[in-house]
């Protein structure tokens, strides 16, 4: 079948017919290019959307705490329950590893606050590092609260977006004094927060900072924090709603309250909202599944066409083969040899021009849905390997038809 | 070398028959050059294709140099022909992208031989026929009288039992067809048989004997005094 002397037969009749090669391996080439660019394009598309709608997939989870509901171990109920620094510590401990971000916060909800002749009142909120990302604050200026403020309890604050207006109005806020509560501070970065004005007025500091100051000792409001993004919604349910089991019976038991009470430890998820994420990405990716899968389609209906006008354009060839004593399976063979070595050539090259494409054009592309176009290395091979199975398993048919032919009729075609 | 007996052939045209031959009876000897004639429609080119392996028959039998032929399938006729047959057309029927050469050097590409061997014999058979110079030329770079040189070479190469040709001179001007015919006359001559179809009395007067179709039947057949052609040239 690889004989040498047909690959020589191949080669002639290829460079022999350079129009007819150049034509099939052009069509052949251009599907599989815009085929790879498609994909490459989809998911582009997939992780601009991702990167879009990031801080949607995040599954924030809040644990506050309440006052007892039911009568547990001889205790009353009524008893108000206060998560203390152990409590993030069990978190930490028991959980860290599963968590994305995670931070305590302790929370004053009005503050004094004033700088020079002008003063409002802010939330307070004494935070760990972390509580950056779980917030999504963005910094206009300067730096979040860092790991040196919660070790040394430092007197540094990270005003919002409304504070600096309210307060500094066109001046730049960073490294200057601000009293909250008749104590100094000194601002060290202005935030921005997508939720707006509200989110925008309030001052962050480190809670260490802000138990001694405003004499909270080891107390803590609420736990927050992230879980990593999963491969789909349901995953991501099932693992937020085993570990919030989990915690709420390990806090419970701490704090000896009973399995059954609902209102000393609550827990709020807020993966539903990113459902919508989850949703919209496995769309995008149905999507551009269908189109990969439509075009693909579309280049084996191309290239079994162009098999098909080239038998029909060999008949007389075949004709005059067999009345020259040539076999029909060397028929078959010849055509196929020569179809096959042609689209897998041209198939290859249309996929490095494409692969080029994504890796050298991919990157500059980067409008606000499209982001990092690529394709899957093994994903761009199988496409050319099925077209090429394709192509050949479309070529086989008409040629061993033509190869049946009887060669007195194939020689009066003309 | 040729031995047909009670030869039919019928073809269904939907749903009527027709009955091409009618029970032919014929017989070639080695060496000769024969000539079979009739009007279009006495099926002259039929018995041509079922000699040539290209048709089957309904009924009878045929023998080619002792061997039955019969039940062929696709592969075997093939090798047949390969083996024992070479074809001239009227069309020529080269293949129009590869060259002199390697149109005379086909058939021998399907006897296994391998490449260099192949070059040397078809070199041989152009120069033969008076194409050495012109080896290297592509079909449409020749004239008619060229091609069909070329054609006859190639149908020498594969060293066939019996030439078949089937009006080999239909498309050639008479000047061109009696040089074609001397030559045929030169290879017959070294003891090649040769049948030639055609309706041209003055081609048919160049072999050695004329067998006559009408309807399907042989209406004459009989040796003839052979006319030269290098002298009509």
């Amino acid at each position: 079948m690889f004989s040498l002397e047909r690959w020589l037969e191949v080669f002639e009749a290829i460079s022999k017919n350079k129009l007819r090669t150049f034509l099939t391996g052009f069509s052949v080439a251009t599907g599989i290019l815009i085929l790879v660019l498609l994909l490459g394009i989809g998911e582009g598309m997939k992780n601009g959307v991702e990167e879009q709608f990031q801080r949607d997939a995040a599954n924030q989870i809040s644990v506050y705490t309440g006052v007892t509901g039911v009568e547990y171990k001889g205790l009353n109920p009524g008893r108000r329950i206060q998560f203390k620094n152990n409590d993030y510590d069990l978190l930490v401990e028991n959980f860290g590893d599963e968590l994305e971000y995670k931070s305590s916060v302790y929370r004053i909800w009005t503050g004094l606050t004033s700088y020079k002749d002008k003063s409002g009142s802010y939330r307070l909120e004494g935070v760990l590092p972390n509580y950056q990302f779980l917030e999504r604050a963005g910094m206009i200026k300067g730096r979040f609260i860092n790991e040196e403020d919660q070790t040394n309890s430092t007197k540094n604050v990270v005003i919002g977006k409304k504070v600096r207006d309210e307060l500094f109005e066109d001046k730049d806020p960073l490294g200057k004094l601000i009293e909250i509560r008749d104590i100094n501070f000194k601002v060290v970065g202005v935030f921005q927060d997508p939720g707006g004005d509200r989110e925008e007025s309030k001052v962050f500091m480190a809670i260490s900072t802000m138990q001694k100051v405003f004499g909270a000792g080891q107390d803590i409001r609420n736990l927050s924090f992230t879980l990593p993004q999963e491969e789909s919604f349901d995953v991501a349910l099932e693992k937020s709603n085993q570990l919030i089991n989990r915690l709420e019976a390990m806090l419970k038991s701490k704090h000896t309250v009973s399995p059954l009470d609902n209102s000393a430890i609550n827990i709020s998820n807020s993966i539903e909202n990113s459902k919508r994420f989850y949703d919209l990405t496995a769309n995008i990716k149905l999507f551009f599944w269908l189109i990969g899968l439509a075009s693909l389609l579309a280049g084996i209906i191309g290239v079994s066409n162009i098999m098909l006008i080239i038998v029909k354009e060999r008949t007389k060839e075949i004709g005059i083969r067999k009345a020259l004593g040539a076999e029909p399976m060397s028929i078959v063979g010849m055509v196929l040899h020569e179809s096959i070595f042609v689209t897998a050539v041209s198939g290859f090259m249309g996929l490095i021009v494409g692969l080029v494409l994504l890796e050298f054009v991919g990157p500059m592309i980067n409008t606000e849905f499209i982001s990092n176009p690529e394709v899957s290395f093994n994903i761009a091979i199988s496409t050319v390997i099925v077209l090429v199975i394709a192509g050949a398993l479309a070529g086989f048919f008409p040629a061993w038809r033509g190869a049946k032919i009887k060669p007195i009729n194939a020689l009066r075609e003309e | 070398m040729i031995e047909i007996k009670d030869l039919h052939k019928s073809y269904k045209i939907g749903k009527n028959s027709l009955h091409v031959l009618k029970g032919i009876n014929f017989s070639v000897e080695e060496g000769e050059l024969v000539s079979i004639m009739g009007s279009s429609g006495s099926g002259k080119s039929t018995l041509l294709n079922i000699l040539g392996m290209l048709d089957e028959a309904d009924l009878g039998t045929y023998h080619l140099d002792g061997v039955e032929i019969k039940n062929l399938t696709e592969k075997i006729a093939a090798n047949y022909r390969n083996k024992f047959l070479g074809f001239i057309f009227q069309s020529f029927n080269l293949i129009n992208y590869k060259s002199a050469l390697d149109n005379v050097a086909l058939p021998l590409y399907y006897q296994n031989i391998n490449r260099k061997e192949r070059m040397e014999r078809a070199m041989s058979y152009l120069e033969k026929v008076g194409l050495a110079d012109w080896a290297k030329h592509l079909p449409n770079e020749l004239s008619g009288g060229q091609k069909q040189r070329v054609a006859i070479a190639r149908a020498l190469a594969s060293q066939p039992k019996v030439i078949l040709a089937d009006e080999l001179t239909g498309a050639l001007d008479s000047t061109t067809s009696y040089e074609i015919m001397h030559l045929i006359q030169e290879i017959n001559d070294e003891g090649k048989t040769i049948l030639v179809v055609t309706h041209e009395k003055d081609i048919a007067q160049m072999t050695k004997r004329i067998v006559n179709l009408k309807d399907g039947v042989i209406i004459d057949d009989r040796k003839i005094e052979q006319v030269k052609a290098l002298a009509n040239v």
